[in-house]
Formats: structure tokens, sequence, C-alpha cells
């Protein structure tokens, strides 16, 4: 491992520890729960990293599988006493099986990874806009089956019931394993051929990469660790609708790899502590004009409205994100050399 | 008998909105490469416009051509604050900008309107019905047809026979040759947007006269129907995208007809299933356009 790998890891975790710390030290149960949605966050981001960053296709379906994940724990969490209510049309063999939270996580985010990997083959042969845009079909077919499919997900209507299992330690836990995940991917082979083929597709088939192959790993990677962050997501807030795996999330969630520069860890990261830290001032602001009451109706999409325009900026500025190439490790390293006397 | 005609009817006019919407996208995404995900709420902002008409006590036509005349000029702006500053950058910060610009407009409604549907002036026309061959048919539904066949053989007339089509198919096959031979690069693009923006609002007109209101989110399945029908067409078609919005229409109706109540509310995802079918037989998509293209 190269040192400018091992700085990186060591800066990334180290925020990640400091997520743990910072609560703790504070112990506030407000800042916990920040933290705590804060690391959920870094889990889908980092995830997202791992197909859009080597890649280089946006992937809308992500908070789809965010969806599977959060359902598929879901059905086999919640206790049975309690699941007759929750979901009383539930096919008789799912309705006996229940197993703890963490197996739970674990199952979520293989469903999402299987679910992946039996839809995505072929839209891995698209490249450019068509890729991006049937990923979008993709969002909008999870999201119909979330919507309909009440035996198992209680239809558009609020699923309850789930066991509280997201602890901040065990949230961080698995953002720092994902992000060791991802850096390693990166790096791998499958990681190394699928960014050339990023940057010149016929070059990198020209040389023998199966690109379809490539992306189709990077994708089920990416899926599965969506699908873990969903389950994690589920364990947090403990009821939701198929509506909270949809546009919005997306926007968040692209939104801040985007910012912070998709190709590369150190961008996801940096751009989920950004835009979450962000998020929590303008929602505060939004909630205390509600209170004020200066405006005759309710305050609502102002934090939106700022994420966008903050993107926008990036964007016209510097089309690459915050850390638009190189890891920070590598960035440090380089920055440390040149000054030091030839 | 009655059935198939009924059948026919309803792929039309289905059909030829989708096909509107397909086109609209299709035409900036020819020339520019890129996928304007503000699209749909070009026709959401039609249809406030509409909205915020109601009781102006205009006559319906000119709220409607007013309408569709805020839709082609949300167009221009949408060229000018999402795609000029990034057009020379990547794909990737392309589709980002458009999609944040949509995120913008969207919550923008949300704001200063409402998250609440606002109904819409329309004609008594829109809700009547004609009899005809012993069935009845929903007056719009006939409007739609007469208005998406007139429209297309007007835009294939602009197309293909006047100065301003030629430079505008010039642009899309080779841009940078096209700017060495004097056609203007800005203008051309501006014009693409424009008339993207006066297909939104037509197909807003066509649509909204459907379902009665417009909200915040009108836009998204308008969006999706272009998009999906624009991928299965070939994305840089322009009979493709027609092609591409009949057989989407197609699709629908047919399931429509097919499938039981209980596998209806499924249909979206059938619709799309079918959809990754076609494009693991074609991944280019049934009618291939002209080779790649540039943007500056």
């Amino acid at each position: 491992m190269k040192p400018g790998n091992i700085l990186t890891l060591v800066i990334l975790l180290g925020l990640v520890a400091l997520l743990v710390l910072v609560p703790q030290l504070v112990g506030s149960r407000v800042v916990e729960r920040i933290a705590t949605a804060l690391a959920v966050s870094l889990v889908l981001v980092v995830g997202l990293q791992t197909f859009t960053g080597n890649s280089g296709i946006l992937s809308f379906a992500h908070i789809g599988f965010m969806g599977i994940g959060a359902y598929a724990s879901a059905v086999l969490t919640i206790p049975v006493q309690m699941r007759g209510m929750a979901l009383p049309d539930l096919y008789g063999v799912l309705a006996g099986i229940q197993v703890t939270p963490t197996v739970g996580i674990v199952l979520g985010g293989a469903v999402a990874a299987l679910v992946a990997a039996a839809v995505a083959y072929p839209l891995m042969r698209l490249s450019d806009a068509p890729a991006v845009i049937t990923s979008f079909a993709l969002l909008v077919v999870i999201y119909t089956v979330l919507q309909h499919w009440s035996a198992v997900t209680n239809g558009p209507r609020t699923l309850f019931g789930l066991p509280k299992a997201t602890t901040l330690p065990l949230t961080a836990a698995i953002a720092a394993v994902v992000i060791v995940v991802a850096l390693a991917f990166k790096e791998s082979r499958t990681g190394l051929l699928l960014r050339a083929s990023r940057d010149d597709e016929r070059a990198a088939a020209a040389l023998g990469a199966g690109i379809p192959a490539l992306r189709w790993r990077a994708f089920i990677l990416s899926a599965l660790i969506a699908g873990i962050g969903g389950a994690l997501w589920g364990h947090f807030v403990t009821s939701f609708s198929p509506k909270a795996f949809y546009l919005k999330e997306t926007f968040v969630i692209l939104g801040m790899l985007v910012i912070g520069g998709m190709n590369t860890v150190t961008g996801a990261v940096i751009g989920t502590f950004l835009i979450a830290l962000l998020f929590e001032g303008l929602r505060a602001l939004e909630t205390a004009l509600n209170a004020s009451g200066a405006f005759a109706d309710q305050v609502v999409g102002v934090t939106e409205i700022v994420l966008a325009l903050a993107m926008m900026a990036v964007m016209f500025l510097r089309p690459g994100g915050l850390f638009a190439a190189t890891e920070i490790g590598p960035l440090i390293l380089r920055r440390f050399t040149r000054r030091a006397p030839p | 008998m009655q059935t198939l005609l009924q059948f026919t009817i309803d792929v039309l006019s289905l059909g030829g909105a989708y096909a509107l919407m397909a086109l609209g996208l299709v035409i900036v995404y020819g020339i520019l490469k890129l996928v304007n995900f503000a699209y749909g709420e070009l026709i959401m902002v039609a249809g406030y416009g509409l909205f915020l008409m109601n009781g102006s006590g205009l006559p319906w036509l000119v709220m409607a051509a007013v309408a569709v005349l805020l839709a082609v000029v949300t167009g221009v702006l949408t060229e000018y604050a999402a795609f000029r500053p990034v057009r020379a950058k990547s794909v990737t910060a392309v589709l980002i900008t458009s999609f944040a610009f949509s995120t913008i407009l969207q919550n923008a409604a949300l704001l200063f309107i409402s998250p609440r549907p606002r109904n819409v002036p329309l004609p008594d026309l829109f809700s009547q019905t004609v009899a005809f061959g012993g069935i009845l048919i929903p007056a719009r539904n006939l409007i739609t047809i007469v208005a998406s066949i007139g429209l297309l053989l007007l835009f294939a007339f602009l197309m293909k026979r006047t100065v301003l089509g030629i430079a505008m198919r010039a642009a899309a096959t080779q841009f940078r040759m096209a700017r060495m031979l004097g056609v203007p690069a800005n203008l051309i693009i501006s014009t693409a947007f424009a008339i993207s923006g006066f297909f939104a609002g037509v197909v807003s007109l066509l649509w909204i006269g459907r379902i009665g209101s417009v909200t915040p989110g009108v836009g998204l399945e308008p969006l999706l129907v272009a998009f999906i029908a624009t991928v299965i067409g070939g994305m840089r078609s322009l009979q493709g995208a027609v092609l591409g919005g009949f057989l989407l229409a197609f699709i629908n109706t047919a399931l429509n007809y097919l499938l039981t109540q209980d596998l209806l509310q499924f249909r979206d995802a059938f619709t799309f299933t079918l959809v990754i079918l076609i494009l693991l037989w074609r991944p280019e998509g049934l009618i291939r356009g002209p080779a790649t293209g540039q943007r500056t």
C-alpha cells in the first residue's frame, strides 16, 4: 500500500472517529442523533461513490436499493407479535421468521445486492446519458413496487414497528468499513480497469476490459452498501413509507457526492460532512422561521433550493467537485514534498 | 371491432402526447448531447401560468398562448442559468446542473404557491365526449391527436425545409464543422431550448387537460415518459423520439387492456421491464442518429 493511501485512510477514519467522539464529549442527545444520521449518509454516499465514481455513470437507482434494504430488514426484524398489525397480509413463510437487527441489516444489504445483480446487467451495457436515464427508470420501478406490494411493504402507508437498533458506534463502525472497502475497491484490479473505462471507454475496451461485467460488479457492491445503509436508516427512524426512498433523498445523496467530488472517496466523505452540517443549519433556520410566524404559510423547500444553488455553484467553478481527482493523502504528501528542498 | 377502434384512438392520443414530450427533450439532446432534467418543470411552469391567470377573464386561447410562451421563456432561461456556464465541461456536470435547476423550480413552486394541487381553467370542450362508430371518445383525446399530428408535420417541415432547421440538423451532426461554416452556435442552442419549451408548453395544455390540476411534481411523469421514449427510439434521432413515444403509448395502452386490476398498479414496473428488454436487444435504441456530437 502506498503511503498516500495510508494517509488518506488515516484522515478519513479519523473524521469518522471524531464523529463518534464529539457527541460523547458534548453529551447531547440531539447532537448524537445528528451524528448518527450523518454516519448513515456517509454509508450511502460512499456506497454510491463505489459505482458512480469509478464508472463515471450517475446512478439514480441507488436510493431504490436503499429502500429495498430497509424493507427487507424490516420484514425480517419486526417482532412476530407485532407483525400481524404492521403487515397483516405477509406471506406465511416470512411471517414466522424473526432475526436480530444486526442479521437483518446484513440480510437487507444482501437482498439489495441480489436484486441489483438480477436486474442491472443489461443496463450496464449503456453509457453516458442513456445509462443515467435508465437508472432513473429503475428508481421509478423500485418505487412503484415498494408502493404497491402491500403484502410486504404495507403499501404507500407508513410501516412501523422496527426495533431501534442503530446506535452511533455501530453506524460509525460500518461507515469506517465501507470507507476501507471503497478505497480498496478503487485500487483493486476491477476498480482500476473501471476507472480506465471511465476516462476513455474505447481505449479501455481495446485493451481488453470487459466493461459491462466490470460495471456490473461495481453496481452490485454499491447496491450492497446501499442496502446496508437503508437497513441502518430503517432501524434508526423505526417507521417509514416508500416516499422516503425517492427523488428528494436521491437529490440530497447526489448533492453530497457531487459537491465533494465523485471521483474520490475523500470527496464523498467531505461532501457528506459539509452538506449534512449545512442541512442541519438550514433546517433549524426553516423551523425558526415557521415558529416565528413571519410568513402566513409554512416555509418549505428553502433547504433544497440552497443545496441546488450550492451544487450549481460547485459545477460552475469546479466541475469535478472539491476533490476532483486525487485523494486527500497524496494531495497532502505532494504539497509536503514540493516544499522540501530538492 | 369497437374495442379495436377504441384501442387505436387510445394509442394515437396517448402516443401523440408522448411523441411531443419526447421530441421536446430530444431536440436539445440531439444538438447539445445533454439531458435536460428541468424539462418536466417547463410543463409545470406552463401549468402554473394557466392557474395564475384563472379568473383574469381572458379568453382561454389567449391564456393558453401566454402559458406556452411562459414555457418557452423558461426554456431559454434554463439554457442561460444551467447550461451555458458548464456547456464545455463534462456530461455529468451538465446533468447535475439541470437536476439542480429542476429542484429549484419545483421547490420555488412549493414555497411560493402551494404543495397542494391547484385547479387550472379549461374550456368546456375538454370535458365533452364525441360518439363515433358506436363508442364514446373524450373530445380531448381527439384534440390531442389532431394537435400532435399537426405539430409533428409542422416540425418536420421546419427541420427539412427552412434555413434554421437545416442549420440545426447540421449542428446536431457536426457541431464544430457547422460553426466553421458560419452557423451561430449560441443562436442554434437558444432556439433548440425555445422549441423544447414550446413543445413542453403544448404538452402541458394537453396533459393538464387530462388531469385538470397542477402540482409542483406534475412534470415528473411527462419527463419520465420522454426519457424512456427517447431511449427506446434512439437518443440522437428525432424520428426515433416520435417512434419511441408511440411505441411506449402502445405498450402502456396494451397493458391497460390486458392486465387485471391487481397487476395494473404495477403497470410502470412492467413497462420499464419491457424497456430494459428492448435495450438488451438494441442498446443504441431503435433508430440510430448521426454519429457523436460535440458541444463547443
